[in-house]
C-alpha cells in the first residue's frame, strides 16, 4: 500500500517524458493551480471553520448528536458523525470544516475519524452539482434526480461505517 | 449558503446562552480562524504537488486514454446518446477527470456535456441521459481522495491513505445504488416524479 503513491507519480512522470511532454514546466503550471485552489477555498474555509468551532464550543453539535442519537443507534450509525453527514450534500466547505473538527476531536486514525474520512471521500456536494449542471442548461424540472442522489448519499454514510468496521 | 452561515453562528450564540459557555464561544472564534489558516498551510504542499502531477497526466493524454477505457461501460448507461457524438465524448472525459480528481477539468467538461445533451431537448424537463449524468456527478468516483488524505496527514494520521479501500467500496456501492434507482424509476415512466 505504501508504494501506491510513489509508483503512480513515477508512472505518470515517465509516461509523460516518453510522450515528449515538457514534464517539469507542466508540473509547475499545475502546481500553480494548486496554490490557486488554496487561495480560492481559503476565505470559505476560514469563515466556515470559525462557524463550526463556535457551534462546537457552544455545545450545539453535541445537542444535535444527542437529539438524534436514538435514531442512529437503531441503524448502527455513530451519532457523533451526524452533523457532518447531514451537511455534506448541502455544503462542501461546511462539511470540510466539520470533518476537520471530527479528525481533531477523535483523531484521524480512530474509528470515528476513519468513518468521517470515508463519508467525506465517497460523497459529493449533491445540491451544488445538481444546481450547477441543470442551471447551466436552464432545466427546471429535474424529475427524480434529487431522490436518486440523496439515496446514494445515505447509502454512502451507512457503507462507510460498515466498511470501516469490517476492514479495521 | 448565506442562510447556513448565519444560522450556524446564531445557533451557537443561542446555544451557548443555555449551556453557559460564553467564554469558550469567544475563544472559539479566534481559535477557529487560526486553525483554518494552519490547516490551509499544511494542506497546500500536498495539494500543489498533486495538482502538478495531474496536470502532467492531462498533458500527456493519460486522461483521454482513461476516457477511451471507460466508453464501453458508459455506452450502456447512456443508451440514448450516440457513441460518436460530442456529448458522449464529453461524458467520457468528464468521468475520467472525476476519477483522477481533476475537479477543475471535470466541471467544464460536464457543463459542455449537459449543453450537448440539451441540444435536442426543447422543453425545460430533464431527459433520462441528463439525469443519469448529473446523478453520476453527485456521487463521488475519485480514485485517490487526495484532499482528505492530505487533511488526515496534516492532523497527524500515521497512514492517511489507509481508508482508500473503504472509500472505493463505499463510493462504488453508493454510485451503483444511485444508478439502480435512476434506472428503476425511468423504467416506470417516471414522468410523475417531478421535483
Amino acid at each position: 500500500m505504501d508504494y501506491v503513491m510513489p509508483s503512480l507519480i513515477a508512472f505518470v512522470l515517465c509516461y509523460a517524458l516518453f510522450k515528449k511532454v515538457n514534464v517539469f514546466d507542466v508540473f509547475v503550471k499545475g502546481a500553480k493551480s494548486g496554490i490557486k485552489t488554496i487561495y480560492n477555498i481559503a476565505p470559505t474555509l476560514i469563515g466556515l471553520i470559525v462557524a463550526v468551532s463556535m457551534l462546537k464550543a457552544s455545545g450545539a453539535l453535541t445537542m444535535i448528536s444527542d437529539f438524534l442519537s436514538p435514531v442512529c443507534e437503531k441503524i448502527g450509525f455513530p451519532s457523533e458523525l451526524l452533523p457532518m453527514t447531514l451537511l455534506r450534500p448541502v455544503s462542501g466547505g461546511g462539511s470540510t470544516a466539520l470533518l476537520n473538527q471530527a479528525l481533531k476531536d477523535f483523531g484521524p486514525d480512530s474509528f470515528l475519524g476513519r468513518c468521517a474520512s470515508v463519508i467525506a471521500g465517497s460523497t459529493e456536494t449533491t445540491f451544488y452539482a445538481i444546481t450547477m449542471y441543470f442551471g447551466a442548461v436552464n432545466i427546471k424540472k429535474i424529475r427524480h434526480t434529487l431522490i436518486a442522489a440523496l439515496v446514494a448519499d445515505f447509502t454512502a454514510a451507512i457503507f462507510a461505517v460498515l466498511t470501516v468496521n469490517l476492514l479495521f | 449558503m448565506s442562510y447556513i452561515f448565519v444560522f450556524m453562528i446564531l445557533a451557537s450564540i443561542v446555544c451557548s446562552f443555555f449551556t453557559d459557555t460564553s467564554q469558550e464561544l469567544s475563544a472559539s472564534i479566534m481559535d477557529g480562524a487560526s486553525n483554518a489558516v494552519e490547516l490551509l498551510i499544511m494542506m497546500s504542499g500536498m495539494l500543489c504537488l498533486w495538482s502538478g502531477i495531474m496536470e502532467v497526466a492531462k498533458e500527456c493524454e493519460l486522461t483521454q486514454k482513461l476516457a477511451k477505457l471507460f466508453s464501453p461501460l458508459l455506452r450502456r448507461l447512456f443508451p440514448d446518446v450516440k457513441k460518436d457524438s460530442r456529448a458522449f465524448e464529453c461524458i467520457c472525459m468528464n468521468v475520467s477527470a472525476n476519477l483522477l480528481g481533476l475537479a477543475n477539468a471535470a466541471t467544464p467538461l460536464g457543463l459542455t456535456a449537459m449543453q450537448e445533451l440539451n441540444k435536442d431537448n426543447k422543453s425545460d424537463v430533464a431527459t433520462n441521459s441528463m439525469i443519469t449524468f448529473v446523478v453520476m456527478n453527485t456521487a463521488s468516483i475519485q480514485l485517490l481522495p487526495t484532499t482528505i488524505a492530505t487533511m488526515r496527514k496534516a492532523l497527524g494520521s500515521q497512514s492517511p491513505f489507509d481508508i482508500i479501500i473503504c472509500v472505493w467500496i463505499t463510493s462504488a456501492v453508493a454510485l451503483f445504488t444511485a444508478l439502480a434507482i435512476n434506472r428503476i424509476i425511468q423504467s416506470f415512466g417516471g414522468k410523475k416524479w417531478t421535483t
